[in-house]
């Protein structure tokens, strides 16, 4: 059953990244002045696969898109926002994380994704209040329990009702011979800061802690009884938007639907295409540079909205790579070509460094650095191509340095007369997009030699051609157009033969080099140990407890330890 | 120690040993005073300086365990009380089945029995504080003096739960008996656990209905819980079921009485037409109709009370050897459902059908069908006190998709035939199939307290024996002057 494909729901053939709160099942977003509230009520049918219903706020990964659809929109649709009020809207329960029937039905490859995702979600919601403004205060109402509370964990701010039952819990080793794959454990200890025997204890009842006891071991901030409820919601949320930054009086723009055709091996976006070679498991994606001048004022920006340059292709890139991981599983590399003008590229960075103290250009900066994030955490071999014509200056470098290799080619291309390959850095490279572990690409790239960093500050704007680009260590290789074709056809055959497992792994670990983040520390525990367990006799053999769960029966585990 | 008889050497009368088990005594005396402060603020309102003609269990043999006489509810000697210990008890379902039952609990298990003697123990104090107004409008001391007694046994049924967790469950099973006293039924803030459990009683005819249909779903979770491996909870539960009876023994009767004062009060009138609401309610009596509206309403928050139909949890606790079926020991199969199936209803493209499901997860739905088996005999009991009258009506049990808040058809509307609505028609109808405002402040006005000894309100007729063979006259309240 684990690995048999399931069904998506209502004849989809592919899992759409796509939607807006009109279509949402599972969320309503409402807002009241600067404070927002995301409500969370899921549609039991509406699952993304047959064969499970979504009961007790239960989620999967279509409920878990609308939520990072919902987060989107609070910061570029709702400049004024200043709290996200997270809560449930079904009685008596917050939220049972992770539905288990869809667990235990997904392939391994969905398991892992969906938690992906679902990581990225919840990072998301650090991110707007870290970078944003936009604080989260989570009311837990009911039970709140495994990705329910990694949900949670989260916000700024966890209220817990006082009535006796409500309770938070991560029951997933108990129950379910798993660990929480959301970023539960890290966040207790590391954002939480709960006492490793205390959560060692939290982490093994499965019915969780309530009341005062959840305050004292520091799993929620305060716990407040129902009748004062409403009255301590208004006043946390009054102390967080007085702590925000976020204007008081402009105007959102619509984050318009993208506009995509999609077809069997090919998608296209107005900005990006993607090409996928099925043969030699290989998809391309090829950004395109902007077609007209930066605007010449923030209100011109403003007024662009979705359709400004950078804010279009972030978007595009999103869903192109979002699309890749979970709807083609079998393309091995992903090559990153752009075409366009460099300088052109390298304007728009200039605009939005002049104009970072406005909303909007803010707000598009962490966008591009979510969604570098995003590629860095995509497990494929990702190698970027600097050929002739190209546009790899400021933000697009960032897919030259976030590659696993690059190529890029010295002078031209015999009987092509686009101008030669080029880089080109922008200020935006030294510390705009940092990296899951903290650190800018470039800094991650040169952990040896931060002053080569330093050095390269100096290059800012100036063109650098494909050896100077070796030279400077910011590609792997240059290479003229005699070997051009050849080695990058050796590199992707081999790619393409190497074990797939052998590689996720080795990419994910020679990808974040350096000090380690919460952030960093909660995906590579995911990739080490949850999938690990995942992949365990004990959870998921004939006889394991994920594959056993709602049985009734009892898991029967192999018990040497490993 | 003579287990059958109950040691009131100690504060706690028991059979239990407590007197040679001092560090569980410690506790429950520790305990005690917090229970008494809850029995002062949420027991019967108005009456507990007043002598009340009730029984204590003196014994746990099954041919004499009760002695009666007049006590105040606040001394009431409240115990632990066990059914006797069989040395060679076997855990009779699950995967454990066959091995010797428990005398200590397996530490994989700790936490879903904890779960379940938690949820079972705080339904007892709940059923106390909502119906601690009723003494106030007492048809009768006959009747008053049944409302304490189901009272002070669902006070000790709470000990019975309490017992088990200071006694089994280390530190959290002595929060978990400090908690139960900390929930109060249909508070905002700490509510009960269960739903049923926060709805007010706000009359007698609901308290009856409440005896028979809610007490009714305690008894089939105590059969269940009677059944369990871990022997003191089986044994505990044996003893309660004892008790148990008499409460469905005063909602059956109760609502028996009503509908037979109605019927004598229509044929008296020449009343033939049991839908003449208005002129039947005029003679002072209950009409049929409405008797069946409260009905459904108290039979569909019943239902709710056993769960989901298809169930993890059950699943999990039956094959854990924690909690079994009804009269597990008497049905003839392998007693471990790992291969079997049940037949359950649910909602299937808009339509209500009987699907096969596992077995194991099926249990709650297997216990609800035997309790509807058993609430339908109740209910062709008051059929017969009907018919004997000669008045024509049948009251009748509601589908099981009417009313729901829990399980498959919580978000359909279905009215007490199973034929779904859509909610308009629902609105417009609603007040035909359950109780109306108008209806409740009908009841209301009935309620007036009747407290001379053997005389009895209008609306209820007398019962046919007294309590504990006592006279029609007898005064089973001596309410403190």
């Amino acid at each position: 059953m684990a690995e048999s494909e399931r069904k998506l729901s209502n004849g989809a053939t592919r899992i759409d990244f796509a939607t807006d709160p009109s279509r949402y099942r599972h969320w309503k977003l409402s807002v009241d002045g600067d404070v927002a509230t995301l409500l969370m009520d899921v549609d039991e049918k509406g699952g993304l696969f047959e064969g499970y219903e979504l009961k007790l706020n239960s989620y999967d990964l279509g409920v878990d898109i609308e939520l990072a659809d919902a987060l989107e929109r609070l910061r570029f649709e709702y400049p004024q926002v200043r709290v996200i009020l997270l809560r449930s809207g079904k009685p008596r329960v917050f939220c049972a994380g992770a539905n288990i029937r869809m667990l235990a039905g997904a392939t391994h490859a969905h398991k892992v994704n969906f938690c992906k995702f679902t990581n990225e979600t919840r990072n998301a919601i650090e991110d707007a209040s870290a970078s944003s403004g936009q604080h989260t205060i989570c009311v837990v109402n009911g039970s709140c329990a495994g990705g329910g509370y990694e949900l949670a964990l989260a916000a700024d701010h966890i209220i817990l009702v006082d009535d006796g039952s409500s309770s938070v819990s991560l029951p997933e080793l108990p129950l379910l011979a798993v660990l929480p794959g959301t970023g539960g454990l890290t966040r207790v200890t590391d954002k939480r800061k709960v006492r490793r025997d205390l959560a060692d204890v939290f982490c093994t009842t499965e019915e969780g802690v309530k009341g005062r006891r959840a305050v004292e071991w520091r799993l929620v901030d305060e716990v407040v009884s129902n009748t004062k409820l409403d009255e301590a919601v208004a006043a946390r949320a009054r102390e967080f938007a007085g702590r925000s930054d976020r204007p008081k009086d402009a105007k959102g723009i619509a984050l318009t639907p993208l506009e995509r055709r999609i077809g069997p091996d090919s998608r296209d976006y107005k900005f990006l295409s993607v090409e996928i070679a099925r043969a030699d498991r290989t998809a391309t994606i090829t950004l395109r540079g902007p077609d007209a001048p930066p605007p010449a004022s923030v209100e011109a920006m403003v007024a662009q909205g979705a359709d400004f340059w950078p804010l279009e292709l972030a978007r595009e890139l999103d869903d192109a790579i979002l699309d890749l991981r979970l709807n083609e599983l079998d393309v091995a590399t992903i090559v990153f070509k752009s075409e366009g003008n460099p300088e052109a590229v390298l304007a728009y960075d200039a605009f939005l460094e002049a104009n970072k103290g406005h909303w909007l250009a803010r707000e598009i900066r962490h966008k591009w650095k979510r969604v570098l994030k995003r590629v860095d955490l995509t497990s494929r071999s990702l190698v970027t191509l600097v050929e002739p014509g190209s546009c790899f200056a400021g933000t697009l470098a960032e897919l030259v340095l976030a590659a696993d290799r690059s190529y890029m080619l010295i002078g031209q291309m015999n009987g092509d007369n686009r101008p030669p390959a080029a880089l080109a850095l922008a200020p935006a490279n030294f510390g705009a997009y940092p990296m899951s572990n903290g650190l800018s690409r470039l800094a991650s790239r040169f952990l040896a030699e931060p002053y080569a960093v330093e050095q390269l500050r100096g290059k800012i704007g100036t063109t650098i051609d494909a050896e100077e680009g070796e030279e400077l260590g910011l590609v792997t290789f240059a290479l003229d157009d005699v070997d051009w074709e050849d080695e990058i056809r050796v590199f992707l055959e081999e790619r393409a033969s190497f074990s797939p497992d052998g590689l996720t792994g080795m990419e994910a670990n020679l990808r974040f080099g350096g000090p380690e983040t919460m952030e960093s520390k909660i995906f590579a525990r995911l990739t080490a140990w949850q999938n690990w367990i995942f992949q365990r006799p004990n959870a998921i053999g004939e006889e394991g407890a994920l594959r056993l769960y709602g049985t009734g029966r009892k898991p029967a585990f192999d018990t040497k330890r490993v | 120690m003579d287990i059958g008889n109950v040691d009131y050497t100690t504060k706690i009368p028991n059979n239990v040993g407590l007197a040679d088990d001092r560090r569980v005594l410690k506790a429950l005396e520790g305990w005690h005073p917090g229970y008494i402060d809850w029995w002062m603020d949420m027991g019967p309102e108005g009456f507990q300086d007043a002598l009340v003609y009730l029984r204590t269990a003196v014994s746990v043999d099954p041919k004499g365990w009760a002695k009666f006489d007049y006590v105040r509810m606040p001394e009431y000697r409240w115990g632990i009380l066990l059914a006797p210990q069989d040395e060679n008890r076997k855990v009779p379902f699950g995967q454990h089945y066959g091995e010797k039952a428990w005398q200590e609990v397996p530490g994989e298990y700790r936490a879903m029995l904890r779960r379940l003697v938690v949820i079972q123990g705080d339904t007892e104090p709940a059923s106390v504080e909502q119906q601690r107004h009723l003494g106030k409008t007492a048809p009768s001391l006959y009747d008053m003096r049944n409302l304490f007694q189901v009272n002070v046994e669902e006070g000790r049924h709470l000990w019975a739960m309490v017992y088990l967790l200071q006694k089994y469950f280390g530190r959290d099973g002595r929060e978990e008996a400090d908690e139960l006293l900390r929930r109060r039924s249909g508070s905002a803030d700490s509510p009960r656990m269960l739903g049923a459990f926060n709805e007010a009683t706000p009359d007698w005819l609901s308290f009856f209905m409440f005896t028979f249909f809610t007490d009714r779903d305690g008894k089939m979770q105590l059969e269940s819980l009677a059944q369990s491996g871990f022997d003191p909870l089986s044994r505990t539960c044996r003893f309660m079921l004892t008790e148990e009876a008499h409460h469905m023994f005063v909602g059956e009767t109760g609502i028996g009485r009503t509908i037979q004062r109605t019927c004598e009060a229509m044929k008296a009138a020449g009343i033939e037409d049991p839908t003449d609401i208005a002129r039947i309610r005029a003679l002072g009596v209950i009409d049929l109709p409405t008797v069946q509206k409260k009905l459904n309403l108290h039979y569909s928050l019943s239902l709710d009370l056993f769960g989901s139909e298809v169930s993890t949890n059950a699943a999990n606790a039956f094959n854990a050897g924690i909690k079994g079926r009804f009269q597990e020991t008497k049905i003839e199969d392998d007693h471990r459902l790992t291969g079997s199936t049940y037949p359950v209803l649910k909602l299937v493209d808009g339509e209500i059908r009987r699907v096969d499901e596992p077995a194991l997860t099926a249990l709650n739905m297997r216990l609800r069908d035997d309790y509807t088996y058993d609430c339908a005999m109740g209910v062709e009991r008051w059929n017969k006190v009907i018919e004997k009258t000669g008045v024509q009506f049948k009251l009748e049990l509601p589908h099981v998709a009417f009313h729901r808040q829990i399980g498959e058809f919580k978000d359909v509307n279905a009215t007490p035939k199973g034929v779904l609505l859509d909610d308009e028609a629902w609105a417009k109808h609603r007040d035909e199939y359950l109780p109306s405002k108008s209806d409740g402040d009908f009841i209301a006005e009935l309620m007036q307290p009747e407290m001379e000894a053997g005389k009895f309100a209008g609306w209820i007729a007398p019962p046919k024996v007294g309590i504990d063979n006592k006279p029609g006259d007898f005064e089973y309240v001596k309410i403190a002057a």
